[in-house]
C-alpha cells in the first residue's frame, strides 16, 4: 500500500527564530526517548507543526509518523489486511500507523480534537512499548516504541487534564511579543515560501551541525552521571512543588541529563535541572487550570530555592 | 463596509497558494454570488468551485472505501474524498459557521499541507488538495463565526458588495508571472509587524498573510518592489479585519530603537512613518463590534470555533466506540466496513460453493454498531452582574464561578455564560468546552446598573433548550440576589419586575429545565427563596455555604441530570 509521503521540503528545524524550550523539548526527547512525549500547546500560527516536521527532516533515520486527522481505529493500531482477504482469502495481518512509528515519533497534530479513547490506546501503546491486537480473528503483538509528540491550541478545547501528566515533557508556545522576532520570523518564513530549495541549502550546515549534536548526545547519554546532590535535588524540587509519584522526578533526571549529554558536560548540573524543570513539571502539578498565571511561576520560585544562586 | 473586495478577489486569483482563500460574511445573494463569479473569471484557466457542506462526515470529507464499489469488484476500491477533489480548484465551504472544529482542522491541515492524507477503512493513501477556501458565513450574531484554525489561514474577512473588478484574467496571468520577482524590504515588514502588535493581532499568520497580499497587489499594478499603497490595501484587508484592540494614536518606538536609531535615523523614522500609514489604513476595515466592546471580550469572540455544529449525526446518538457481531433488529445500525471484514477471510471458500456472487456475505458476518449514549452535560451560569449584586458580591460569584468551571473542565462538561445587568442580558459564551475563554469571558464581565432579572431567565431558558436541541442535558445555575428593579420592556419598575421574575421562573418547572439558585446576597432574602420555588430549583445560599461548598452542590446536581437522562 502506499504510504503518505514526507512533505517536499519541510522548512528547516535550525530556522526557526525564538520558540527555545519547544525546539529544546523536542531535542531532548529525540536523545533520550524514556522522557516520554512532548505535548505543545499554545497559540495559532507560532510554528508548532513546522517545528516537528523540521526536526524530522533533520533526522533521516529516525521515522516520523503523522497521525492524519479522521484515521479510524483500524489504521492506528493495524487490522485484517483486506485486500488479501478479499483477493486471496488470506488472513493476513495490516501493521497500522503504531508499528510505522517504532523507534521513532508519532505526531498528532489537533491531539485536543482526536477522539478521547484514541488518545488513552496511544498513550497506553506509547507507555508499554507494545501494541497488541485482540481483532478479525488475529492475535498479535509487535513493538512500538515511539515518541508521542501532541500539539493543539488551547482555545480549541483543553486535553483532559487525566491526560496530561502522561506526556513526559510539556511547552506552553506564545506569539513572540516583540517586533524583532515577529519581523525575523517573516522574514525567514517569506525567503522559504519564496524559494525553498535556496533557503533550505543556506541553513544545510545549520541543521547538521544540530543533527550533529543530537547524535553525539544520544552516544554519550550512557556515560552522562548524576552530579553531587543532583537526585537529592531533584526530588527535593518535586516535593516543594507538589508532584506525586516517582514519574515527575524521573521525568526530571532523565530530561536533564539528555541535556547535560546535549551540551556536552560530563555530568548534570543544577544549571541543568533549571532548565527542564517547567517543560518537565507544570503539568503535573495539582493547580487551579484557572490560576492566570499557571503552574510556571511556582516551579521558578521552588528552583530558586533548591538552587539559591 | 469593506470597499476592497473586488480587490481582494483580484489578488487571490494572483497568489492562490499564499493567500489561502477569503471568508465572506454575507447572507446568501447578489453580492455573494458576484464576488465568487468575479474570483472564478479572474483566475487563468478553467477552475472548478466545488461545495463542501458543512455538515459532512469525515468519510466524505477525506475519503475512504467505496464500499458498494468494493463489494461490486470483489477488490479494495477508494472512494476520493472531497479535499482531495477540490485540488487544483475553489473549494467553497457552505455554511462555515457551523463547521465542527474536527472538520475545521481537516481544512485546515489540507490548507498547510496541500495534501491530505486518509487512514482510514483498511486504507492508507495521500493526495494532493491545493485549492482555493472560500468559506460563507451566514453568521448572524457575532459569536457565530466559522471556526478559529479557518479564519486564522484565510487572508481576507470580506463583506462583499457589488464592486466591478477592472481586470481581465489576462492581467492576473501577467500579475503571477511578475510575483516571484517581487521583493519586500526590511522596513517594510518591520512596518507590518508593528502594525499587527499595535491592533492586537496574536497570531503571526496574520502579518505573514499581508506581506503576500502587498506582494501580490504590487505585482497587479505592474511593479517589482512593494510600496506603502501596497502595504496599505493589505492593512486594510488583512490586518484591520483582525484587529482586538483599537491602536492608541501615538505607537510605541520599537524596543531596539536606540543603537539602530543611531545608526540609520532616516530609515527609521520612514519605518515609523510607514507604520503609522498602515495603521490608520487598517482602521478604516476595523470589525464592527470592535468599537462597542470591553478589550478582552472582543478577542475571546474572536476565538469562536464553530461548536453550534449539530451534535446527533444522522440520527445516531453518542460518540461510535466500536462494532459488535449481533441481528438486524428495529434501529440496530450496521456497520459496513466491519460486517465486510468480518466476511473477507472467507471469501476465497465461500466463491468456490456458490458461483454468480463476487462477494458472500452471510448473516453471522453481520456486525452491528455500538454508540455510547452518554450525554454531554451543559452547565449554564447566569451571573446577575448588577448594581446590587455588584455592590455585595460580583467578586466572590465570579470566584464560585471560576471554581465551578474548574470543576466542569475536569469532568469534560460543557460550560455557558450568561450575565444580565443595565437593560437586557447576554449570552456572552455558548456552550464550550474552552476554560480559557470561558475565563476570558468572566473577567471582562463589568458590573453595575439595574436588575433586569427576567430577562436574564428568558436567555438562560434559551440556552437550555438550546442546549437540549443539540443533545446535551442543560443545567441552570443562577447566581443572583433575586432582587429584580428593571422590567422586560426596560422600566424601572421594581414590583412588576420581580412578578415577571417569578412568572419566568415557572418556564423552568414547565419544560423541566433543571436549575440551582446561588443566593449571593449578604442577608439572603426572601426573594430570592421565591424564586428558587418557582423555578423549582435547588436552592443554596452562598454566605452560608463557601464557594466550594457550591461547586460541590453543581457538580452533584450534574451528574443527577446526566444520569436520569442518560437512556438505558
Amino acid at each position: 500500500m502506499k504510504t503518505p509521503t514526507r512533505a517536499a521540503r519541510a522548512f528547516p528545524f535550525s530556522a526557526i527564530a525564538g520558540q527555545d524550550e519547544m525546539k529544546l523539548a523536542l531535542l531532548i526527547a529525540a536523545i533520550d526517548p524514556s522522557v516520554g512525549g512532548v505535548l505543545v500547546f499554545g497559540d495559532r500560527g507560532t510554528g508548532k507543526s513546522t517545528a516537528v516536521r523540521g526536526l524530522a527532516a533533520l533526522l533521516p533515520r529516525v521515522p516520523m509518523v503523522d497521525l492524519p486527522l479522521g484515521a479510524t481505529e483500524d489504521r492506528v493500531v493495524g487490522a485484517l489486511n483486506l485486500e488479501r482477504a478479499l483477493a486471496e482469502g488470506v488472513k493476513a495481518f495490516e501493521p497500522g500507523l503504531l508499528a510505522r512509528a517504532d523507534r521513532g515519533f508519532l505526531y498528532v497534530d489537533e491531539v485536543n480534537l482526536l477522539e478521547d479513547h484514541l488518545v488513552d490506546l496511544l498513550l497506553d501503546v506509547a507507555a508499554s512499548g507494545e501494541n497488541v491486537v485482540e481483532r478479525d480473528g488475529l492475535s498479535v503483538r509487535h513493538p512500538a516504541r515511539f515518541v508521542l509528540v501532541g500539539s493543539g491550541n488551547p482555545e480549541e478545547g483543553e486535553l483532559r487534564p487525566q491526560l496530561l501528566d502522561r506526556f513526559g515533557l510539556s511547552v506552553e508556545v506564545r506569539t513572540p511579543p516583540d517586533v524583532a522576532t515577529r519581523v525575523e520570523v517573516m522574514r525567514r518564513r517569506d525567503a522559504f515560501d519564496r524559494e525553498p530549495e535556496t533557503f533550505c541549502r543556506g541553513w544545510r550546515r545549520e541543521d547538521g551541525k544540530v543533527r550533529a549534536r543530537v547524535e553525539d548526545a544520544r552516544e554519550r547519554l550512557p556515560r552522562v552521571d548524576a552530579g553531587d546532590g543532583v537526585l537529592e535535588g531533584v526530588a527535593t524540587l518535586c516535593q516543594k512543588v507538589g508532584t506525586d509519584g516517582l514519574r515527575a522526578e524521573l521525568t526530571v533526571f532523565r530530561a536533564a541529563r539528555a541535556l547535560a549529554a546535549l551540551e556536552n558536560s560530563p555530568c548534570i548540573g543544577p544549571n541543568h535541572v533549571r532548565r527542564v524543570a517547567p517543560p518537565a513539571l507544570r503539568h503535573r502539578l495539582r493547580r487551579d487550570p484557572l490560576d492566570e498565571a499557571g503552574s510556571t511561576p511556582r516551579i521558578e520560585r521552588a528552583l530558586a530555592e533548591v538552587y539559591p544562586a | 463596509m469593506n470597499d476592497h473586495s473586488a480587490c481582494a478577489a483580484a489578488l487571490l486569483a494572483v497568489d492562490p497558494r499564499g493567500l489561502g482563500g477569503a471568508s465572506l460574511r454575507a447572507r446568501p445573494g447578489v453580492e455573494r454570488d458576484a464576488w465568487i463569479d468575479t474570483l472564478v473569471r479572474l483566475m487563468p484557466g478553467r477552475v472548478a468551485c466545488r461545495r463542501i457542506p458543512s455538515n459532512v462526515g469525515d468519510g466524505r470529507l477525506l475519503g475512504g472505501l467505496d464500499l458498494a464499489a468494493t463489494l461490486r469488484a470483489g477488490r479494495l476500491v477508494e472512494e476520493r474524498g472531497l479535499l482531495a477533489e477540490c485540488d487544483g480548484g475553489v473549494a467553497i465551504l457552505a455554511m462555515a459557521e457551523r463547521a465542527s472544529p474536527g472538520m475545521a482542522a481537516s481544512l485546515a491541515c489540507a490548507m498547510d499541507s496541500g495534501r491530505v492524507a486518509v487512514a482510514r477503512d483498511g486504507l492508507e493513501r495521500s493526495h494532493h488538495a491545493r485549492f482555493l477556501l472560500v468559506a460563507l458565513d451566514e453568521g448572524a450574531e457575532p459569536d457565530e463565526q466559522p471556526p478559529a484554525v479557518l479564519l486564522d489561514r484565510v487572508a481576507f474577512h470580506l463583506a462583499p458588495g457589488l464592486e466591478d473588478a477592472p481586470w481581465r484574467a489576462d492581467d492576473i496571468a501577467e500579475a503571477r508571472r511578475r510575483l516571484p520577482r517581487v521583493s519586500a524590504d526590511d522596513a517594510a515588514l518591520q512596518a507590518l509587524a508593528q502594525a499587527a502588535i499595535a491592533l492586537g493581532i496574536g497570531s503571526q499568520r496574520a502579518e505573514l498573510l499581508a506581506l503576500r497580499a502587498a506582494r501580490a497587489h504590487a505585482a497587479l499594478q505592474g511593479r517589482i518592489a512593494i510600496e506603502p499603497i501596497d502595504l496599505e490595501v493589505a492593512a486594510h484587508l488583512v490586518l484591520g479585519p483582525r484587529a482586538t484592540r483599537i491602536p492608541s494614536p501615538s505607537p510605541p518606538p520599537p524596543p531596539n530603537a536606540p543603537d539602530e536609531a543611531e545608526q540609520n535615523g532616516g530609515e527609521q523614522e520612514r519605518a515609523e512613518a510607514l507604520q503609522e500609514t498602515i495603521v490608520e489604513a487598517a482602521q478604516a476595515s476595523l470589525p464592527p463590534g470592535l468599537l462597542g466592546m470591553a478589550g478582552p471580550t472582543a478577542s475571546s469572540r474572536g476565538g469562536k470555533a464553530g461548536r453550534s455544529g449539530p451534535a446527533l449525526r444522522n440520527g445516531i446518538r453518542g460518540r461510535r466506540i466500536g462494532a459488535r457481531r449481533g441481528e438486524l433488529q428495529r434501529g440496530a445500525r450496521v456497520d459496513l466496513v466491519e460486517t465486510l471484514r468480518a466476511a473477507a477471510p472467507w471469501q476465497a471458500l465461500r466463491r468456490r460453493a456458490r458461483t454468480g456472487r463476487r462477494i458472500v456475505i452471510l448473516p453471522q458476518d453481520l456486525r452491528l454498531s455500538r454508540h455510547e449514549a452518554k450525554r454531554r452535560s451543559t452547565a449554564i451560569f447566569v451571573v446577575d452582574a448588577s448594581g446590587s449584586a455588584a455592590l455585595h458580591r460580583l467578586a466572590e460569584a465570579k470566584g464560585a464561578v471560576l471554581l465551578m468551571l474548574a470543576d466542569c473542565y475536569v469532568r469534560r462538561d460543557e460550560v455557558a455564560l450568561v450575565a444580565f445587568r443595565g437593560s437586557a442580558a447576554d449570552l456572552l459564551l455558548p456552550p464550550t468546552r474552552s476554560l480559557v475563554r470561558a475565563k476570558k469571558c468572566l473577567t471582562a464581565l463589568p458590573g453595575g446598573g439595574g436588575t433586569p432579572l427576567a430577562a436574564g431567565l428568558d436567555a438562560a431558558f434559551s440556552a437550555a433548550l438550546g442546549a437540549r436541541r443539540a443533545g446535551a442535558s442543560p443545567l441552570v445555575v443562577l447566581l443572583t440576589d433575586g432582587r429584580a428593579n428593571v422590567a422586560r420592556d426596560g422600566r424601572p419598575d421594581r414590583a412588576s419586575a420581580e412578578a415577571e421574575a417569578d412568572q419566568a421562573g415557572t418556564l423552568f418547572v414547565r419544560h423541566a429545565v433543571p436549575s440551582v439558585l446561588v443566593d449571593v446576597s449578604p442577608q439572603p432574602r426572601p426573594q430570592a427563596c421565591r424564586l428558587a420555588v418557582a423555578m423549582g430549583a435547588r436552592y443554596a445560599p452562598l454566605p452560608r455555604a463557601g464557594a466550594a461548598d457550591i461547586a460541590g452542590t453543581v457538580a452533584i446536581e450534574m451528574a443527577r441530570h446526566a444520569d436520569s437522562l442518560r437512556p438505558a
